[in-house]
């Protein structure tokens, strides 16, 4: 799933196909290429193009202005903020975390290794409901350390803290799991090389390890961020739903929603899609920067 | 380059940071409501904030949060700092003051009516032109009919739903509890879903189109026929259904901790005054303010109440028969 690794697959799937169009006795009939094109793009148009349309039509529909009242609004400005600074800080979070795992796990053995690999994964395959339930019984005023911070006057669940926790544990895989594949699959000779050279560990890492991930790094980084601005469940299990304070984008759409403001529900879901389509537009960026950089690589 | 970054982060961080300083210059209160108030509340808080100005010279932000009421509760059980909870049944408050130990037990008698500035009722909301021909209680039950409710676990109007249904059938059949439950549970067998809050009811029932009669607040209902139009849905009142009465309060615990106690007492009377009662009026719910009530008599249906003191012997009582774990309610909609 690494950027590299994917990018070399799909040029290596261009080249194969080229090469069984030009042969006459690999070549598919018309119909049956025309075909799996046409199933595979109607899919593509009734489930995810068709969507993305009516998001940005339903929100248009009472108009330009009714549309720019419904992202002005304070309540919706304040989700914003509020889902850019999760992100903020939940992503660079993630990235430290992601690497060291990553760093870790494909360049040392130790025991256990196994289980934090599977540890890394929980996120994953645990609902965000429960992640949210989690930090209620453990940070709510009836939980484990609920009294204690009550008396510190502490604030984690239904506010932000607690809206910033439920977000890196949901995120929490996304960098890890794009690096450990890449870096195990590079192994561990060009750091040898480098430390036998004289180099220290932290030169090491600044100049060998990180050039070589950076471009599998920033995939799992814009993966990492999307999830972070676009999650709902865990988010809203601990958000409180205080308006124009812990509610954020997804939480608001929500409301908004419920609240037969169906125009600036949509409004706010368009403004959600955009911010999708940037970091869609920012991988592909990633993507193809990664494939020149591998081609150059091959031609050097 | 790493030190042009670190300027850049500081730079958000104190930001961000002002941003609260900012906020805090002013009162904040955080009423924790139920889920078919928020257009109530939105009148509300303008005005207040207004009136709280004028006389106190001192700016005031009602911030909101909307949910099924046990699931409010629950979150103010949590830690949710309310200042004011303003839910569904007294019940839900109840369980604030047992296990939050956040108020009092005996909330319900510091302000008038019950504490409940406002009482309403459950009506049906059907398509339009009644396709079904539904006119009261026993035409839920029949074979085949489709019947929207919220859940009775995390809903308070849900609970009113349950019990308006089960005190029909109590009246109906002379008071005899196995053919309530009979009844009742034939009901319950026509109800496909089970959304957590009422608001979520409505928007199953009116925009997903799923679902023959939707049980609902007759605020909820009027509010549904004036936001989408008398041309989609209309209100069956039946012949008998249940007086609901929807308590406020301040919660003790934390006001005392924010200092906020007197906004937030003012805020409750003034949910009581003539201009909070007017406000109620319009946003469909029956005020209690005699005078009030007159002027806004026309627009609710007349409908034979009966209260949950009567049928019921009070919300503790109710719910520990009905809607505790393994209650009268999980026997019957297991049972499915």
């Amino acid at each position: 799933m690494a950027a590299s690794a994917s990018t070399g697959a799909l040029r290596a799937q261009r080249d194969s196909a080229t090469r069984f169009e030009a042969n006459a006795a690999t070549r598919e009939s018309a119909w049956v290429k025309w075909s799996v094109l046409g199933v595979s793009l109607t899919f593509f148009v009734v489930f995810l193009l068709l969507p993305l349309v009516a998001v940005f039509f339903e929100a248009l529909r009472k108009g330009m202005q009714a549309y720019l009242a419904a992202l002005s609004d304070s309540d919706a400005l304040a989700a914003l903020r509020l889902t850019l600074l999760t992100a903020f800080i939940a992503v660079p979070l993630n990235l430290v975390f992601g690497v060291a795992a990553a760093w870790a796990i494909a360049k040392f053995d130790f025991p256990g290794k196994h289980i934090l690999i599977t540890l890394i994964d929980l996120p994953f395959s645990v609902s965000p409901v429960i992640a949210g339930l989690i930090y209620v019984l453990v940070f709510g005023a009836q939980g484990w350390f609920g009294s204690w911070l009550a008396g510190h006057d502490l604030k984690i669940i239904f506010a932000v803290p607690g809206i910033v926790l439920a977000t890196v544990f949901v995120t929490f895989p996304f960098v890890a799991r794009e690096l450990i594949p890449l870096m195990q699959a590079q192994g561990k000779e060009e750091e040898e090389a480098a430390i036998v050279l004289g180099a220290s560990g932290f030169k090491t890492f600044w100049r060998v390890t990180l050039p070589n991930i950076k471009w599998g790094l920033l995939y799992g980084v814009i993966l990492c961020n999307a999830r972070a601005m676009g999650e709902f469940g865990a988010v809203s299990v601990v958000s409180g739903h205080i308006r124009g304070e812990t509610n954020t984008l997804p939480l608001h759409v929500e409301i908004l929603y419920n609240e037969y403001s169906f125009a600036a529900a949509f409004a706010v879901a368009s403004l959600l899609a955009l911010l999708a389509l940037f970091t869609l537009a920012i991988k592909s960026y990633v993507e193809s920067k990664a494939r020149t950089v591998l081609v150059d690589a091959d031609h050097s | 380059m790493p030190i042009k970054w670190l300027n850049r982060i500081s730079a958000i961080v104190l930001s961000a940071g002002l941003l609260s300083i900012a906020a805090r210059a002013e009162v904040t209160l955080l009423n924790v409501s139920y889920d078919p108030t928020r257009e109530l509340y939105q009148d509300i808080n303008a005005a207040f904030a207004k009136r709280w100005e004028a006389s106190a010279k001192e700016k005031v932000v009602i911030k909101q949060s909307h949910g099924g009421a046990a699931k409010q509760a629950r979150a103010v059980i949590d830690g949710l700092e309310a200042d004011v909870v303003t839910l569904a049944l007294a019940y839900d408050i109840d369980e604030i003051a047992a296990r939050g130990k956040l108020l009092p037990k005996e909330w319900q008698k510091r302000l008038p009516h019950n504490s409940s500035p406002y009482t309403s009722t459950i009506v049906f909301l059907v398509r339009k032109g009644n396709p079904r021909a539904i006119k009261d209680w026993p035409d839920l039950v029949k074979p085949g009919l489709s019947v929207i409710t919220p859940n009775p676990k995390t809903s308070g109007g849900a609970r009113w739903n349950y019990l308006a249904a089960w005190g029909y059938a109590l009246k109906a059949n002379g008071n005899d509890e196995g053919k309530a439950r009979e009844f009742v549970t034939k009901l319950y067998k026509n109800v496909p879903i089970l959304d957590s809050g009422a608001r979520g009811s409505t928007t199953t029932f009116v925009e997903r189109g799923i679902g023959d009669v939707l049980l609902a607040w007759e605020n909820e209902a009027l509010l549904a026929i004036k936001e989408l139009g008398p041309e989609k849905v209309e209100i069956v009142v039946p012949s008998v259904s249940i007086l609901a009465e929807p308590p406020v309060t301040v919660v003790d615990k934390v006001v005392d901790k924010r200092k906020t106690r007197k906004v937030a007492e003012a805020y409750l009377e003034f949910l009581y005054s003539p201009e909070g009662q007017d406000l109620i009026g319009k946003n469909f719910y029956r005020p209690t303010l005699a005078e009030v009530a007159a002027r806004y008599e026309k627009q609710f249906p007349k409908v034979a109440l009966f209260n949950i003191e009567d049928v019921f012997g009070g919300w503790q009582k109710a719910q520990k028969t009905h809607f505790a774990d393994g209650g009268l309610f999980d026997q019957i909609y297991q049972k499915q």
